[in-house]
């Protein structure tokens, strides 16, 4: 047989080719999400803290939060009504029940249809983070608390979770 | 007066430096609507190093717990540690440009600091004081 893929000379950039252009659908696909482009969200949200993927929390979640601003987790957060209306209609849009990724279906799971309104306590993001010590999170005051995510995923405001861009602040790259 | 000329000159040359811009200057024509007389930066710095008890936890709490004693400096938020930078116009630019704005983040940290809404004396004292600097 003398096809393309068995010429060995082909092979090897056929390989290549493949590798560059298919391997982000292959890697895992827990931690490449879509990364946030609403202007609205990025500038009022993002003003305080890493303006956290939708996906990551339930519908109920994000309304519970976008209804109680006036206490939000302990910070007073209120906006205009006009600005709660375009943001919440975002965040359910893209919530966890609306996404195709298979982390949202995991998390939304995981919850066991209770209200948990701190992505941190959600059971499966627990399990994903239960190996990692508190002196590099909670002791470390570089990071502080597993809220603020972009301490150590270097590239999470652009949806990026993967392991390779972890680095801990104050520590430095972790393998799991 | 031998002092007058310099203290004239003086106030030409500096003036441009605390020149309140348009939203603040239209935010002072509201709050003078509600009967306020004067804005006075002293009082507006006072407020702003004040400290206030939290009521339940009894948790201390001053402006400057994030935004810094030093209003030309960057500072940073309390509970997430994000950069907020300086809120001094001279240094930043950006600050004090926007009513919306101006008046969001009044409001929020207000309540946040002194567990209430800030008077309309109070807000002109405070934005008397930080266009200062």
């Amino acid at each position: 047989m003398d096809t393309l893929t068995n010429k060995l000379y082909l092979r090897i950039p056929i390989a290549l080719f493949t590798l560059l252009f298919f391997t982000p659908l292959f890697a895992d696909d827990n931690s490449l999400i879509p990364s946030v482009n609403y202007p609205l969200y990025l500038n009022e949200c993002g003003d305080c803290h890493l303006a956290y993927q939708p996906l990551f929390l339930p519908q109920a979640a994000w309304q519970r939060i976008m209804t109680t601003l006036d206490n939000h987790f302990g910070d007073n957060a209120e906006l205009e009504e006009e600005t709660v209306r375009n943001l919440t209609a975002y965040l359910l849009v893209h919530s966890a029940e609306h996404s195709s990724q298979k982390l949202a279906t995991k998390l939304l799971k995981s919850t066991e249809n209770q209200l948990i309104i701190r992505i941190t306590e959600l059971p499966y993001f627990k399990k994903e983070h239960d190996e990692i010590p508190a002196r590099l999170v909670t002791d470390n005051p570089q990071v502080k608390s597993f809220s603020h995510c972009d301490k150590c995923h270097t590239k999470a405001s652009f949806g990026n979770y993967e392991e390779d861009s972890i680095e801990i602040a104050g520590y430095g790259r972790w393998d799991d | 007066m031998k002092l007058a000329p310099i203290t004239f000159l003086l106030t030409l040359t500096l003036s441009p430096f605390i020149q309140a811009t348009p939203a603040v200057e239209e935010l002072f024509t509201q709050y003078r609507q509600k009967g306020i007389q004067e804005f006075s930066a002293d009082l507006g710095k006072n407020l702003y190093f004040q400290e206030f008890k939290l009521a339940g936890t009894g948790e201390i709490r001053q402006c400057a717990d994030c935004h810094t004693p030093d209003l030309r400096a960057q500072g940073q938020h309390a509970e997430t540690g994000k950069i907020i930078e300086p809120l001094a116009p001279s240094i930043n630019r950006q600050r004090l440009l926007d009513i919306k704005e101006i008046n969001k983040w009044l409001k929020r940290n207000c309540k946040w600091t002194l567990g209430r809404e800030c008077t309309a004396q109070e807000k002109g004292n405070l934005l008397t004081f930080i266009q200062t600097q």
